[in-house]
């Protein structure tokens, strides 16, 4: 709780005899009577022409920490002004306190606050970091190329237990939330679609647009956010985390290559999992639009043929193409946010962070790039 | 200790971080088979030394050699040769989290050795046991204290049979024994398999206790401020700063 500044357990009294200050403390000199003092002492202090100032502490009964930087709050402002000043009759204690703190080492300039700024210097340091961003990137992205065709071409070099650890995170304990959310985008789909359609006496068609929409978009995209939050962020976190320990240095100090070590069984299991993902989403997202339409008074049999003669092999396999590639993006997303934390704690959360965020940008602009792309190859 | 093999060499190395200096074209060399300690006070570059040694970071000027091959402009297979000449234990351990100690130590001879699980297994608990950690093979790192982490880092660093350790902060916050036992450990291993040790610390009792030869960095002009025996650093350096550092004595500067 916040005391009240007080003026009962301490006073500060000033005057001006010529161009001379004097300043008498009496009472408590601590943090709870400060900001009444420090408010006084500034008052006193703005007065024009000071030229010396004397400060009266035989009736300080205690001062501590937070009192001593009022008196050294006295000093600096003394300097200044260029005017002389003399504490008179301090107690051993507080003088020894005020002793702590000469005023050469206070006034050092921290080194990092005296650097040359301005906006070219920014500007191009701005520049230069970007480009040696995109350089690891492009570095990066070569790499997890070798490593994954490689991986491809001799599976026994990609290790195992760690892919199928993996896998069991990113895929298997994934289910849940994934058949959760398909069944409810769904049936919110089927009820928005509902209402529209109703006015048409159309309602059968809500099958269709049900179908086409969650195979051909919803599906893979609510899968590819999902592995954006839980498994991408999961990356970064962990592979930030071994970053911070030292434990990537200790890789490359023993010759090992912590793509081929920690990025490939990752970037290959969560790959690989997605579009597995993405079957259970589209089944549950049917189930949900079902659901609705038995509501409506159809039988279950007209909404699944509706579904089976609107949806097509080539929208199926399309979208489940889509989770593959938006699996490979988080996942890529996820580690390489990982092996770029700097240092610290808060560095591994702020890795977690870009790597969702960046993961959902790149989900959102690659489903841009197959919507053009399905639509010319007439898919 | 036994000859005088200079087996890494430092030639004029400047280290910088972005604009700023770290450290000023040093120069020295360490001898096959002894234990030299890279000391100095806190934030002089002790660290940043040590992972150039290793080849981590890129000196911004001059050379680094270990044996006759440059760490600094070594190719591909060259670097990974040398290496494996070395182990490294880092201040947290950085044993990987996700293995036990036994698949910590098994894993470099996994990666470059063709021998048989049993085989690999064996040698792993020889090194543990050498560290004195044999009863903990199936401890995961999260699951033991600060000093067995950094003495299974040690059994880890040594799994390839290194020329050259290094160390960085062995003692460092360890209790006094177990610091102790750590540096009996490194004299132990220095003597008997005659490993070199690079060794960055500022724990005065383990300095005075298992160095040969140390260098000291000095914070303010980023050079190196004192080169010798412990010893007689304390006693006879002319730098009054030096003197202190070795006595234990603030206000020097």
């Amino acid at each position: 709780m916040k005391r009240k500044p007080s003026s009962s357990r301490a006073t500060c009294n000033g005057g001006l005899t010529g161009r001379q200050l004097n300043l008498s403390f009496t009472g408590y000199l601590d943090a709870s009577t400060l900001p009444y003092l420090w408010g006084e002492v500034r008052r006193h202090l703005s007065h024009k022409g000071i030229e010396s100032i004397v400060v009266d502490g035989s009736r300080i009964d205690y001062c501590d920490g937070a009192g001593t930087g009022l008196l050294v709050y006295i000093r600096q402002t003394a300097r200044r002004l260029n005017a002389a000043v003399e504490f008179q009759e301090l107690d051993s204690g507080t003088a020894g306190l005020l002793a702590q703190y000469p005023a050469d080492k206070l006034d050092v300039r921290s080194e990092k606050k005296g650097q040359p700024t301005n906006l070219v210097w920014e500007v191009g340091k701005v520049f230069c970091e970007t480009l040696n961003g995109l350089k690891e990137h492009i570095a990066f992205l070569g790499e997890l190329a070798v490593g994954l065709i490689r991986a491809m071409l001799h599976p026994g070099s990609l290790r195992m237990k760690d892919f199928l650890l993996v896998a069991e995170n990113s895929g298997a304990k994934a289910l849940p939330i994934i058949a959760m959310l398909g069944f409810l985008v769904g049936l919110i789909l089927a009820f928005q679609g509902a209402v529209l359609m109703k006015q048409f006496a159309a309602e059968i068609y809500i099958a269709d647009f049900v179908g086409k929409a969650v195979v051909r978009e919803l599906g893979p995209l609510i899968t590819a956010i999902i592995v954006a939050g839980r498994t991408g962020s999961a990356f970064a976190a962990e592979i930030g985390t071994m970053k911070v320990n030292e434990e990537i240095d200790a890789f490359t100090t023993m010759g090992l290559d912590p793509v081929r070590f920690l990025v490939i069984p990752r970037v290959s299991a969560a790959t690989l999992m997605t579009p597995l993902l993405a079957v259970l989403t589209n089944l549950s997202g049917m189930v949900g639009g079902a659901l609705v339409m038995v509501g409506l008074g159809f039988p279950v049999i007209t909404y699944v043929n509706r579904v089976l003669a609107a949806v097509t092999l080539s929208d199926y396999l399309g979208g489940l193409f889509k989770a593959l590639v938006f699996g490979l993006l988080v996942s890529c997303a996820g580690c390489l946010c990982g092996l770029r934390t700097g240092e610290g704690a808060s560095a591994v959360g702020s890795s977690a962070t870009r790597a969702v965020v960046s993961s959902i940008i790149m989900i959102v602009i690659a489903d841009g790039i197959f919507a053009v792309l399905f639509y010319f190859l007439g898919i | 200790m036994n000859g005088n093999e200079t087996i890494i060499k430092v030639e004029n190395m400047t280290a910088r971080y972005g604009d700023r200096l770290v450290l000023d074209s040093l120069s020295f060399g360490v001898n096959r088979g002894e234990i030299f300690v890279i000391l100095g006070g806190s934030g002089c570059g002790k660290s940043t030394m040590l992972k150039h040694m290793i080849g981590l970071y890129k000196p911004a000027s001059g050379d680094i050699k270990i044996g006759d091959v440059s760490i600094v402009n070594a190719n591909g297979a060259e670097r990974d040769a040398l290496i494996r000449r070395f182990g490294v234990m880092y201040q947290s351990g950085a044993l990987f989290g996700s293995m036990n100690l036994l698949e910590n130590v098994c894993l470099p001879l996994e990666e470059f050795t063709d021998l048989k699980r049993e085989a690999r297994e064996l040698i792993a608990r020889m090194k543990l046991s050498l560290v004195g950690l044999a009863e903990y093979a199936h401890h995961m790192p999260s699951e033991i204290s600060g000093g067995m982490k950094k003495r299974a880092a040690i059994a880890r660093a040594m799994a390839l049979d290194p020329e050259i350790l290094f160390l960085d902060e062995p003692s460092a916050g360890l209790d006094p024994v177990t610091a102790d036992e750590l540096d009996e450990l490194i004299i132990r291993l220095s003597r008997t398999l005659n490993i070199t040790f690079v060794i960055v610390t500022h724990e005065l009792p383990s300095i005075y206790k298992i160095a040969d030869r140390v260098i000291m960095l000095d914070a303010r002009t980023k050079k190196i401020i004192a080169e010798g025996k412990p010893g007689e650093l304390r006693e006879i350096h002319e730098d009054e700063w030096v003197r202190n550092f070795f006595n234990r004595k603030g206000g020097g500067e």
